[in-house]
C-alpha cells in the first residue's frame, strides 16, 4: 500500500463539503444544474449516439431480415404429451408442401426424440419444443436456432438450411444426471442433416 | 458539525449526530471482519472447484471419480462452484465491506448497531442450513435451481436466510443514513454512504422477485415431502421469470460495490481526485432506475413471452449500459489526474505513472481492463437476436469469468489488500505476492476467458455441461481447450497465492507501522452537487414505477394464466 492512502481522509469527506472555503452565502445560492466538463460532455453524447445506433440496428435487423427470438406460441400440459391428438404424441419431421417441413420435438432426460432429423437443402423448416419434465434448452449448431424448451410451453422457430451438412442439436440447460450412469443431460443431443440436392431423399416422415 | 446554508430559522432543532468512537468502529470492524473471512473460505472453494471444471472440460482430467464421498458429479462441484463463488463470496464480502465503509463514509455510529450482527449470524445460519444438502447431493440444481428441479427444502429456506440477513444489513443502514440526514438536512450525504445505501436499496427491490419465487412458488412443493400433503405443482416459466427479475439487478449488487471503490477511493490510491463527483451520484440513480426492468433478456429464448416485452427490456438495457459507459470516462479521468500528479505526461504514457507497484491499486486497475471485455460481451449478449449465437454456450461463463469473476472479484481482492491489512492490524503478506496473485489473476482470466467465449461463439459448445464426457466432444475445439487449461494454470497460482496471502497476513505476528485509514478520493470541484442527485424520492419512486411498468402486465398474464402441470423432479 502506498502512504498517501492511508492518510485519515475520512474526517474530511464525512459531513459532506463543510470544508468548502465559500462560506454559507454563496452556498445558498446553489445551482440545479448538473456541471459537465466539456470532454466528459463529448463522450457523454458519444455514449448516447452508441446507445442509439445498437437499437436501431438491432431493430432493423429483427425487422427485415427475420432474425428473431421464440415467443408466445401455445401451452401444452406436459402430462398429456402421449395422449392421442396431441400433436407431440408423434413427434418428428412432417412435409408441408416441397420444401416446406415442420418439426414436432418433444425434450425429455436425457434425450430429443426425434433425435435425428433429415431435410433437403434450402428447406425451410418449423420447429415446435416441449418438455415433459424438466427444463432443456436447444441450439442448433452453426445456426441461430437456440431456444428453451420448458414444461407446459411451446417454442417456435423457423429457419432455412442453406448448406448441406450435420448440424449437431445440443441440449444446453442443465437437466440432470445421476452418477455412475452412462447417460445424463451431456449425452442429450441429436443430428440434423441437410441433405444435398441431388440426394433429395425422403425426409423420415413420422 | 453545522454545516453550510443554515439560515436563522432552521438552526433551532437540528439534532447533533453522535460522535463515531473508537468503540463502536470496533464492533463494525469485528463484524466487517468476520463478514470477509466467510467470503474468502468460500471462495477458496470454490475456485478450487472452478479449477476441476476446467480441467474436466479440457480432458485433462476427470477428478470427479477421486472426489467420491465429499462430491459425486460434476454438477453437485457445479452446483456449489456458483453458489460459493457467485452467491456466498460477493454477498459476505460487499456486505463487510460496505458496513465498514459506511459509517465511516457518513462519520456517524450505526443507528442499531446489533442489528450487524444479527444480520451476520442470519446469514451464517442460511450459509450452512444451504450448504447441507448441498454437500449431501441433494440440491444438485445448480445455483440457479430452475423448477421444476426440485432440491432439500433446506436449500431453499437456507437461500432464504442468506438473502433476509443482507436485507438487514440493508435496513442497518437506512436507518443510520435516516438519522443522519435529519441531523444533517442540508448537507449532501458523503459519496460513498450515498452509492452504498443505492447499491442496497437496489438489491432490496431486485431479492424481492426471488423471495416471492421461493416462497409461494418453490416451498409449497419442497415441503410437501417433508409433510406428507400434495405438491399444490409449479408453473416453470412463472418461476424463471420471477427468477430473472432477481438475476439482471443480482449482477448489479456485484458490480456497484466494484464502482464505490473505483470512483471513490482508488483515485486516492494513486493520488488523484474524483473528477466529476456530482456525476457519479447521477451514475448510481441511474443503476437504480435500470438495472431491474431489464429481466427479460436473460429470457430471449424463452418461449410464453410475447416478443415485444423481450424489446421492451432490450431498450432498457441498453440504458443500463449507459452509465457504465459514462463511468469509463469519469474513473479513467480520475486516475489520470492522479498519474499526471505523479508526474505523468503525454497522451498515453501517463498510464505508466499510475500506482502499479501498490497490489491494492494493481488489482483493481487490471479488474478495470478486464471489464472492457465484458461490457463489450455484455452489450453483444443483449443484442436481443444476436443473442441468439450465444445464448447458453460456453460464450456465456466466458463473459461472467470476466464481469463478476474479475471486474468484481478482482477489485474486492484489490480491496481486500488494505481492507484486511486494517481489520487485522497486520502487515499484508507481501506486496509482492499480492501483485504477483493479481496479474496471474488478469492473465489467467483473459486466456480462460477468451477460449470460452470462442469455444460457445464459432463451435456453439453447451455451457453448464459435463463435456469431457459428452457423445459431440469434438477435435475442433482443441486449441480453445488448450489456451483455456493455460488459463487454469495460472488461475490455480493466482487462487492458491490469495488464500496464502490472506491467512499469512491473519496468523503471522507482524503488526502494523502506522495505522491504515480508509482512502477516500476527494472531489476535484468542491463545489456539492446539486440537490436532486442527493433526494431520493424521484429515483426509488422511478425505479418502482418501471418495475411495475416493465414486469407488471406480463407476471399479471402469467399469474393470471398459471398453470401448476409440473411436479417438482429429482434428475441427479
Ligand atoms: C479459479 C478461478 C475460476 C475458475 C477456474 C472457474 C471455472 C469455471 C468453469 C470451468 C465453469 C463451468 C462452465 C460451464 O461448464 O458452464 C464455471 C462456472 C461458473 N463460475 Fe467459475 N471459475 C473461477 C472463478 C469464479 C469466480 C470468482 C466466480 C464468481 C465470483 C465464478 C462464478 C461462476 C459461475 C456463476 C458459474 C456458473 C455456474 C452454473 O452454470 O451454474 N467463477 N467456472
Ligand atoms: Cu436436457
Ligand atoms: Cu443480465
Amino acid at each position: 500500500m502506498s502512504e498517501q492512502t492511508h492518510e485519515t481522509e475520512h474526517a474530511a469527506e464525512s459531513g459532506g463539503h463543510s470544508a468548502d472555503p465559500h462560506g454559507a452565502a454563496e452556498n445558498h445560492t446553489e445551482e440545479s444544474a448538473l456541471h459537465i466538463e466539456k470532454w466528459e460532455g463529448i463522450w457523454i453524447r458519444i455514449a448516447v449516439g452508441m446507445t442509439v445506433v445498437f437499437i436501431v440496428a438491432i431493430t432493423i435487423a429483427a425487422l427485415s431480415f427475420g432474425i428473431t427470438v421464440p415467443g408466445a406460441t401455445a401451452r401444452i400440459n406436459p402430462t398429456t404429451l402421449n395422449q392421442e391428438g396431441n400433436p407431440f404424441a408423434t413427434p418428428g419431421v412432417r412435409e408441408l408442401a416441397p420444401g416446406k417441413y415442420e418439426v414436432y420435438m418433444v425434450a425429455q432426460t436425457w434425450n430429443f426424440v426425434p433425435d435425428r432429423i433429415e431435410v433437403p437443402v434450402g428447406s425451410e423448416v418449423t420447429f415446435y419444443l416441449t418438455a415433459r419434465d424438466v427444463i432443456h434448452g436447444v441450439k442448433f449448431a452453426e445456426t441461430n436456432v437456440n431456444m428453451m424448451a420448458l414444461p407446459g410451453q411451446v417454442s417456435t422457430l423457423k429457419a432455412t438450411f442453406d448448406k448441406p451438412g450435420t448440424y449437431n442439436y445440443i441440449c444446453h440447460e442443465y437437466c440432470g444426471y445421476v452418477a455412475g450412469a452412462p447417460i445424463g443431460h451431456h449425452t442429450m443431443y441429436g443430428q440434423l442433416i441437410v441433405l444435398p440436392a441431388n440426394e433429395t431423399a425422403q425426409a423420415t416422415t413420422e | 458539525m453545522s454545516v453550510q446554508a443554515l439560515s436563522g430559522a432552521d438552526v433551532k432543532a437540528t439534532p447533533q449526530s453522535p460522535p463515531l468512537t473508537a468503540e463502536h468502529l470496533k464492533l463494525v470492524d469485528r463484524v466487517a471482519g468476520w463478514n470477509i473471512l466467510v467470503g474468502v473460505l468460500a471462495l477458496s472453494i470454490g475456485a478450487l472447484l472452478g479449477v476441476f471444471q476446467g480441467l474436466e472440460h479440457a480432458r485433462v482430467i476427470d477428478i470427479y471419480p477421486w472426489l467420491q464421498p465429499v462430491i459425486k458429479t460434476y454438477y453437485q462441484g457445479l452446483t456449489l462452484h456458483g453458489a460459493l463463488n457467485a452467491v456466498v463470496w460477493t454477498t459476505f464480502f460487499i456486505c463487510g465491506f460496505f458496513t465498514f465503509a459506511f459509517v465511516r463514509s457518513l462519520n456517524r455510529p450505526l443507528k442499531y448497531p446489533k442489528l450487524s450482527v444479527i444480520a451476520f449470524f442470519v446469514m451464517l445460519a442460511g450459509l450452512i442450513i444451504a450448504a447441507v444438502p448441498m454437500l449431501m447431493n441433494n440440491a444438485t440444481v445448480l445455483y440457479t435451481f430452475y423448477p421444476p428441479l426440485m432440491a432439500d427444502w433446506a436449500f431453499y429456506v437456507g437461500l432464504t436466510l442468506l438473502v433476509v440477513g443482507s436485507w438487514i444489513v440493508g435496513y442497518s443502514m437506512y436507518f443510520t443514513y435516516y438519522a443522519w440526514r435529519k441531523e444533517n438536512p442540508e448537507v449532501r450525504a458523503p459519496f460513498i454512504a450515498l452509492a452504498s445505501t443505492i447499491t442496497m436499496v437496489l438489491w432490496q427491490i431486485a431479492t424481492l422477485g426471488v423471495a416471492a419465487e421461493i416462497l409461494f412458488l418453490i416451498l409449497p412443493n419442497a415441503f410437501a415431502p417433508v409433510f406428507g400433503y400434495t405438491a399444490p405443482g409449479l408453473d416453470p416459466l412463472l418461476s424463471r421469470t420471477l427468477f430473472w427479475w432477481f438475476g439482471h439487478p443480482l449482477v448489479y449488487f456485484w458490480l456497484l460495490p466494484a464502482y464505490v471503490s473505483w470512483y471513490a477511493m482508488l483515485p486516492a490510491q494513486t493520488n488523484g481526485k474524483m473528477f466529476s463527483e456530482p456525476l457519479a451520484r447521477l451514475v448510481f440513480w441511474l443503476f437504480l432506475l435500470f438495472s431491474t426492468p431489464v429481466g427479460f433478456h436473460h429470457q430471449y429464448a424463452d418461449p410464453g413471452i410475447p416478443e415485444i416485452w423481450k424489446y421492451i427490456h432490450m431498450l432498457f438495457t441498453f440504458g443500463v449500459g449507459f452509465p457504465s459507459l459514462i463511468t469509463a470516462f469519469t474513473v479513467v479521468a480520475s486516475l489520470e489526474i492522479g498519474a499526471r500528479a505523479r508526474g505523468g505526461k503525454g497522451y498515453l504514457r501517463w498510464i505508466g505513472r499510475l500506482n502499479w507497484g501498490d497490489p491494492s491499486y494493481a488489482a483493481q486497475n487490471l479488474a478495470m481492463i478486464l471489464f472492457i471485455f465484458g461490457g463489450i460481451g455484455g452489450i453483444i449478449n443483449a443484442s436481443y437476436n444476436v443473442n441468439m449465437a450465444t445464448h447458453n454456450t460456453m460464450w456465456v461463463p466466458g463473459h461472467f469469468h470476466l464481469t463478476v469473476g474479475s471486474a468484481s472479484t478482482l477489485t474486492f481482492f484489490g480491496i481486500t489488500y488494505w481492507l484486511v491489512p486494517k481489520l487485522t492490524n497486520r502487515k499484508l503478506f507481501t506486496p509482492k505476492l499480492a501483485l504477483a496473485q493479481a496479474w496471474t489473476w488478469f492473465f489467467g482470466m483473459l486466456f480462460f476467458s477468451n477460449a470460452y467465449h470462442t469455444l460457445g461463439l464459432v463451435f456453439s459448445v453447451p455451457r453448464r455441461t459435463m463435456l469431457g464426457q459428452a457423445p459431440y466432444y469434438s477435435e475442433q475445439w482443441n486449441l480453445q481447450m488448450m489456451e483455456s487449461v493455460l488459463g487454469l494454470a495460472f488461475l490455480t497460482i493466482s487462487a492458491t497465492l490469495y488464500f496464502a496471502i490472506m491467512l499469512f497476513t491473519w496468523i503471522l505476528p507482524r503488526k502494523l507501522d502506522k495505522p491504515i485509514e480508509m482512502p477516500v478520493a476527494q472531489p476535484l470541484d468542491p463545489k456539492p452537487a446539486p440537490k436532486w442527485l442527493d433526494t431520493w424520492w424521484p429515483w426509488l419512486n422511478g425505479a418502482i414505477a418501471l418495475v411495475i411498468l416493465s414486469y407488471g402486465p406480463m407476471l399479471f398474464q402469467l399469474i393470471r394464466d398459471a398453470e401448476f402441470w409440473s411436479r417438482g423432479i429429482r434428475v441427479w
